[in-house]
């Protein structure tokens, strides 16, 4: 079997939903060990989401929790008690990376904020991945993903796109906002596990999704910092863009010359090219709307298939908006084997995405489906930390686990 | 000498546009030196005039997008078309660590700087090759942009109204592809340092954007259904949206989940008759008849500020978040506490105003060091003290356009 990238590395997980466990399943994915505590007899909040099979709720056949937890170890472990938090301590002895999502002043509470795990486990890098961070007066505030979507500036920009065809924010499609702070995470917890090589000891990380999510809008929030209030996509004008198809739509970007006379080319409108009206995209952009018309008119007898194929094999870049379907079915994505079939006790056989990236020498792996509720407590508790099988059977009935 | 998270990682940087760059950006703001390798005979776009940069622009040292994309990075000119100076590019990536490119696929191989090349220079080089739809399969040699990105991911036939027509998410699905390829070049780097292995990643900017909806793409596997827009709306919760407050295009996110948030929710609210009706009595009936709902909220949202809606709210633990325009950001007193943005100086465009970092490091923080590069500033150190070129050596270079 080839080697992995993070091998040997141990994660706790004490998160729900989407951020804390997309950050987790990444480092899984990649070989790390990941224990995912969640609460006895409730567990994960992402349990109860949809999407599931015939539409039937069940909390061991969600499909995004089987997504986001995909090769982890699942444990119940109730940290509301003592003996809870006794175990917990255990485990972190043992842990390089605690990846945890809990508002500031609980984990506070319970002892279980950076600087008293540091007190147990001076090497262990703890990341902490919240609504607006650790610090400022909003760090307990509540916010579920549309909250912080909108709360970071990008729900007001995505309606920029689209200038009078929307009238109010709109956050972005399923659980971006909540998928993006895990991932950046996950960069960060790797480059401390680096760090941790040299130094030996370990340090906390401060993820606020409000400012994971508007990093990414930086260019944009860079130019209201300037005083331009005016958006960089409402004001572009730009020639391409959005455009219905027969069957759907197509996204068209041509900010360079000979991917305006690659479109040209496309549409049957070759003599575009010499034309000194539409010398530079300036010039173009104060004819957006008569262009956008004439390419809108060659779109809409052709179906987003054929533009986008047409378009690429002249070096037009041209997307076609794709629905699921249309991504398990496409050639392309077949060919690079980036949807993968995992094979889950409860639900059967399903595909979902492997990684967007192949490493030559330390693959993505699918080692395991997502754990069952406390499916491994045995092996966890009793071969990892050596309680007796009494001792399981008293904290189970006490509620511990 | 202040220790950083990626402190004696050198980096050859041959991104350009935006994709790239911001990856090798979030590099350099852990630390890493960051040497991007530019020509005069093929600028970044990012460099040149065009409409995303607006009508005030004056020339490629003065590009305020290079600067959001390209701080802390040196810069050196190298006109890679010929063969001496992919020599010098090979000679550079030898005291490298790290080699990124996010050319068309087969570009660098073309150039002589593919993987096996670097790897005889540097047998434990860690490149990564982004590229529109990766460097394998049959339509590898297929470009694109963030918009096309988010298209062929599958986020923007998600993204917007069920009324109303798809987003295509812009700029900031670049720097999603971004931040993936940080994390695998991370994990590519604790590996050779752990086992003294180099490796190759090829990584694919429209997969790193489906990596973000994988429970969209469950759905169609479990159900044979797309899902398709659904607006601020969620499966289960109602309210769940945004709304309109007090003053010109503000709005106010608000989200509730339990049977305790909707009971705060019209305490604040001050207990409306219409809160008590059959329609609204559970959860499942609030979400059945949310249109209406979201109507009577609204009614209340819009004599107050969006701010007044979420500390009243946030009070009685509701989820209440403005939904802000990018201006209010920097007046927002939270952010400001937390110093999300930083002002560097850049010596011809003057004092600028950038997003910092995205994460808080309690040890070793990130940090804006430096503004970006002016193209080719860092010439003399790199091939003089980097590379051991003497100084007529490089004056010749220059005077064949090698160094150009």
């Amino acid at each position: 079997m080839a080697q992995t990238a993070l091998a040997g590395v141990k994660v706790l997980e004490y998160a729900q939903m989407v951020s804390g466990p997309y950050c987790s399943k990444l480092l899984a994915d990649l070989g790390a060990e990941v224990i995912k505590i969640e609460e006895p007899g409730v567990g994960d909040e992402a349990r109860r989401r949809e999407p599931f099979p015939n539409d039937i709720p069940h909390p061991e056949k969600s499909g995004l929790f089987l997504y986001l937890n995909s090769n982890k170890l699942g444990i119940t472990l109730n940290l509301q008690t003592t003996t809870g938090r006794a175990i917990f301590e255990e485990l972190i002895k043992g842990t390089d990376v605690l990846i945890e999502d809990n508002r500031p002043s609980a984990m506070k509470e319970l002892r279980m904020d950076y600087e008293s795990l540091a007190e147990v486990n001076p090497r262990l890098i703890m990341a902490s991945i919240t609504p607006f961070g650790q610090t400022g007066p909003y760090r307990d505030y509540k916010a579920y993903p549309l909250n912080s979507y909108h709360g970071s500036g990008s729900a007001s920009i995505l309606a920029d796109i689209v200038p009078g065809e929307i009238e109010r924010p709109v956050k972005g499609g399923g659980y971006l906002g909540d998928y993006d702070s895990g991932l950046c995470a996950a960069a960060a917890v790797v480059g401390a596990l680096y760090r941790r090589l040299f130094t030996g000891v370990g340090q906390h990380i401060d993820v606020s999704k409000q400012e994971a999510l508007l990093s990414l809008e930086r260019v944009e929030i860079g130019r209201y910092a300037m005083g331009d209030s005016r958006s960089t996509v409402s004001v572009q004008r730009m020639v391409g863009g959005l455009h219905r198809c027969k069957d759907g739509y197509v996204v068209i970007t041509i900010p360079m010359q000979h991917q305006w006379e690659a479109l040209a080319k496309l549409i049957g409108k070759p003599e575009w090219i010499k034309e000194e009206s539409y010398k530079d995209e300036f010039a173009r952009a104060a004819h957006a709307e008569e262009l956008n018309a004439r390419i809108g008119e060659w779109m809409i007898n052709h179906t987003k298939d054929e533009s986008y194929h047409r378009g690429q094999e002249l070096s037009c870049p041209i997307g076609a908006i794709s629905t699921a379907e249309e991504l398990l079915n496409s050639e392309q994505l077949k060919a690079r084997d980036f949807f993968m079939e995992v094979d889950h006790p409860k639900i059967g056989r399903v595909k979902f995405p492997a990684a967007p990236y192949r490493f030559s020498k330390t693959p993505w792996r699918l080692e395991r489906p997502a754990p069952l509720l406390g499916e491994h407590n045995e092996e966890i508790y009793r071969r990892r930390l050596g309680y007796t099988k009494e001792d399981l059977v008293r904290m189970r009935a006490a509620g511990t686990i | 000498m202040e220790r950083t998270l990626l402190h004696g990682i050198r980096v050859a940087d041959f991104t350009w546009a935006w994709a790239g760059p911001y990856g090798t950006m979030l590099l350099a703001l852990m630390g890493a030196e960051v040497i991007k390798i530019e020509s005069s005979s093929r600028l970044d776009h990012t460099r040149v005039r065009s409409l995303a940069a607006g009508p005030g622009f004056v020339g490629p040292d003065h590009a305020w997008i290079f600067n959001e994309l390209n701080l802390n990075k040196l810069s050196i000119n190298l006109d890679l078309s010929q063969p001496k100076a992919v020599e010098l590019a090979k000679k550079l990536v030898k005291v490298c660590d790290v080699a990124v490119q996010n050319f068309r696929a087969g570009v660098m191989d073309r150039l002589g700087l593919g993987y096996s090349s670097l790897k005889e220079v540097k047998p434990d080089i860690i490149m990564l090759s982004s590229s529109a739809v990766g460097g394998t399969g049959p339509e590898r040699q297929y470009v694109g942009f963030a918009p096309t990105f988010s298209a062929l991911g599958g986020l923007a036939y998600l993204t917007g109204f069920p009324d109303g027509p798809p987003i295509p998410v812009m700029g900031s699905a670049d720097l999603r592809s971004a931040t993936t390829a940080v994390f695998a070049i991370l994990a590519a780097i604790y590996h050779r340092a752990v086992t003294g292995e180099g490796q190759h990643i090829d990584m694919s900017s429209r997969e790193t954007i489906t990596a973000l909806i994988g429970e969209s793409i469950l759905e169609y596997a479990m159900n044979q259904r797309s899902p398709s827009r659904q607006g601020n709306r969620d499966e289960a919760m109602a309210p769940h949206n945004c709304y309109p407050c007090r003053g010109e295009n503000k709005w106010v996110s608000i989200a509730v989940d339990t049977e305790e948030e909707w009971q705060a929710l019209c305490q604040v609210m001050g207990n409306p008759h219409w809160a008590e009706e059959e329609r609204f009595s559970d959860a499942y009936a609030r979400w059945h008849n949310q249109e209406e709902l979201d109507r009577l909220i609204a009614e209340w949202t819009i004599d107050y500020t969006h701010y007044e809606v979420m500390e009243r709210l946030q009070k009685v633990n509701v989820a209440a978040v403005p939904s802000f325009r990018g201006n209010e950001l920097f007046n927002d007193p939270h952010l400001k506490e937390r110093g999300f943005s930083e002002v560097v100086e850049h010596p011809l465009m003057g004092k600028r105003t950038v997003v910092g970092p995205p994460w808080k490091l309690s040890s070793t923080p990130a940090r804006v060091s430096r503004h970006s590069p002016l193209l080719g500033e860092h010439n003399h150190y790199v091939f003089g003290e980097l590379l051991g070129l003497s100084e007529e050596e490089v004056e010749r270079l220059v005077e064949e356009k090698v160094i150009y």
